[in-house]
């Protein structure tokens, strides 16, 4: 109802856990990951080694991430078998499930964007533009032609993703300093700005959510109230739209875009029930 | 959709291309800026030693994805992961010799931990690694340059004998201050780049409070002979005999004013 505390509707409707269903899981699962990795260099048991750029899991499965691997074979260095394999199955993964569920349910990074978010919402603060959406993708190619230039990996030189999942298992510095400076761009400068405009982590991830099995659906539009909770919670709004206001009424229900996170926070602040997780060969709709 | 021929929808249009520029100029400039800053920011203290088997630090730093796994397989935590502030570049892995020196595992499991190939796994021989080249720097301080026997720095080396040895020298004192019972001749701790991997054992062994012994990265601790110098006592033993026929006498000249700098010729 309010664009200040979107899902207060809901809350009163569903109570205030099924309204929030989706966000705990997903800070478990963010925390989940953590703990997994911090198992070993804490208590010695060690379940992950490494760290979000490349781990190995129970010294068996090899995890490593496409965007640092992208960036890698720019500077025209061939790496071994271990990280092919773990690209691979990390392209899999995130093929089948959306690209960008990284970004709602692994990355560490969410949480801090996602506060500043809210508290951009609540203080209704209005300060500072955006950069246009697509200014992640050509940050992509840029800091492809940057490391294939120079021949080292120089967006890792500043970025906040990597310093603050390395910080906070391989401890700090003055790395910090990095992720505080994206919390404030996102709360004084641009709304959402960093994940949905910026980060050209995301935005690699986002390229290959498009064929995604796992799909919110706005099943239910008909009910929809026009109360735009959705709209003023989605990290990247312009998504919904099509699926939930079509302009052709036998439009797919399906939220297809690669943007969409899979979050399921549309889920949780909807009081009519209009959305839902399922599969992309599911377009039934009422 | 949209229909191109419309003229209002020219304007639509040009917003677009003005809002792409725009986001390209941004990103362009972003990018820029930060491989300017990666340039300035991409020195590396004399004291950060890369693990063994690590790339040329230029290369090295195109490869390593910065995941830490050569840090966590390294059993005596000699690795570190530099964080922002450290001086190396953060992310990638190092370590400071004074702290805690490589061990030299025999089956070198930083190596093998890593995924980028950044640490090269052509490398099976720990004693091919080339981490640094220890450099004995303080000749003032070193007990061993004080005609003493310390010796620590060559006793602990894992290839004592090959990368370091102790070679016999004559104590200038001796000289200076006349023959006596307490001037030892001198064994100089010396260090062969061939054979030294750069584990820091011995400067994190020496007994001084600060090391007279240090290992440096290889630029830092190497000259370079020029390409075309050759020595001649070795070309001799080479050929079998000298280069030039024997009997060749050159004329003994002395110096005389027609020679000298300024002279009249
Ligand atoms: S559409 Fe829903 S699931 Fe997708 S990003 Fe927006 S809020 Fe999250
Ligand atoms: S050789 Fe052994 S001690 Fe040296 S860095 Fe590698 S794992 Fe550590
Ligand atoms: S394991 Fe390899 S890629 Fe990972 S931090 Fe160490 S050197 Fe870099
Ligand atoms: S660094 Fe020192 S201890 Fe290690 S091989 Fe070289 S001389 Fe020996």
């Amino acid at each position: 109802m309010s664009a200040q505390r979107p899902g207060l509707e809901a809350i009163a409707d569903k109570g205030w856990l099924a309204a929030h269903k989706w966000l705990l899981l997903r800070r478990a699962s963010q925390l989940l990951i953590l703990a997994a990795f911090l198992a070993g260099p804490w208590f010695g048991g060690w379940l992950v080694k490494g760290n979000l750029a490349s781990s190995l899991t129970l010294d068996v499965l090899p995890l490593t991430d496409p965007f640092l691997f992208l960036q890698m074979l720019a500077t025209r260095h061939w790496p071994e078998m271990s990280a092919l394999i773990g690209v691979a199955i990390v392209l899999g993964f995130y093929l089948l499930v959306g690209g960008r569920v990284f970004c709602s349910w692994v990355c560490p990074m969410n949480v801090v964007t996602d506060s500043a978010g809210w508290l951009r919402r609540r203080l209704g603060l209005k300060s500072g533009r955006s950069p246009h959406e697509a200014t992640r993708l050509w940050l992509l190619g840029f800091v492809l032609l940057a490391a294939a230039l120079s021949g080292s990996l120089v967006w890792e030189w500043v970025n906040p993703v990597s310093m603050l999942q390395r910080g906070l298992i391989f401890g700090f510095g003055a790395g910090w300093v990095f992720v505080l400076g994206v919390f404030l761009y996102d709360l004084l400068l641009a709304g959402r700005g960093w994940c949905g405009h910026v980060c050209p982590m995301g935005a690699l991830y986002g390229l290959f959510g498009k064929s995604a099995l796992i799909r919110v659906a706005a099943h239910q539009r008909s009910a929809c109230n026009d109360c735009m909770d959705c709209f003023a919670v989605c990290p990247e709004p312009q998504v919904i739209r099509p699926a939930l206001k079509p302009r052709d009424p036998n439009d797919t229900p399906l939220i297809l875009d690669g943007d969409c996170t899979n979050c399921g926070r549309c889920i949780d602040v909807c009081s009519q029930e209009v959305f839902r997780f399922g599969s992309r060969f599911n377009r039934s709709k009422k | 959709m949209s229909e191109p021929t419309k003229p209002a929808n020219a304007s639509p249009r040009r917003r677009f291309l003005k809002e792409m520029a725009g986001a390209a100029g941004g990103a362009c400039l972003l990018a820029m800026g930060v491989t300017l800053y990666s340039k300035q920011a991409g020195a590396r203290p004399a004291q950060a030693i890369r693990p063994p088997g690590a790339l040329l630090e230029e290369a090295f730093l195109g490869a390593c994805i910065r995941c830490g796994l050569c840090v966590r397989d390294c059993p005596y935590d000699t690795l570190k992961l530099a964080t922002p502030g450290d001086g190396v570049v953060s992310g990638t892995p190092y370590f400071t010799a004074r702290d805690i020196p490589c061990e030299m595992c025999e089956d070198i499991p930083c190596v093998k931990a890593c995924p980028s190939g950044a640490l090269d796994h052509a490398l099976s021989d720990i004693r091919q690694a080339e981490m640094g080249i220890a450099v004995l720097i303080d000749q003032e301080n070193c007990l061993n340059f004080l005609g003493l026997r310390c010796d620590v720095c060559y006793r602990v080396c894992p290839v004592i004998d090959k990368a370091i040895t102790l070679e016999m020298r004559r104590n200038p004192r001796e000289e200076r201050e006349g023959p006596a019972a307490t001037r030892h001749a001198m064994l100089i701790p010396t260090v062969h780049s061939d054979a030294c991997t750069g584990c820091g054992k011995c400067e994190k062994s020496c007994i001084l409070p600060e090391a007279a012994i240090k290992v440096l990265p290889a630029r830092l601790a190497q000259g370079k002979a020029a390409e075309h110098y050759r020595r001649g006592w070795e070309e001799k033993d080479k050929a079998g005999g000298s280069l030039i026929s024997e009997q060749l006498k050159l004329p003994v000249r002395g110096f005389d004013a027609q020679s000298a700098p300024g002279g009249q010729p």
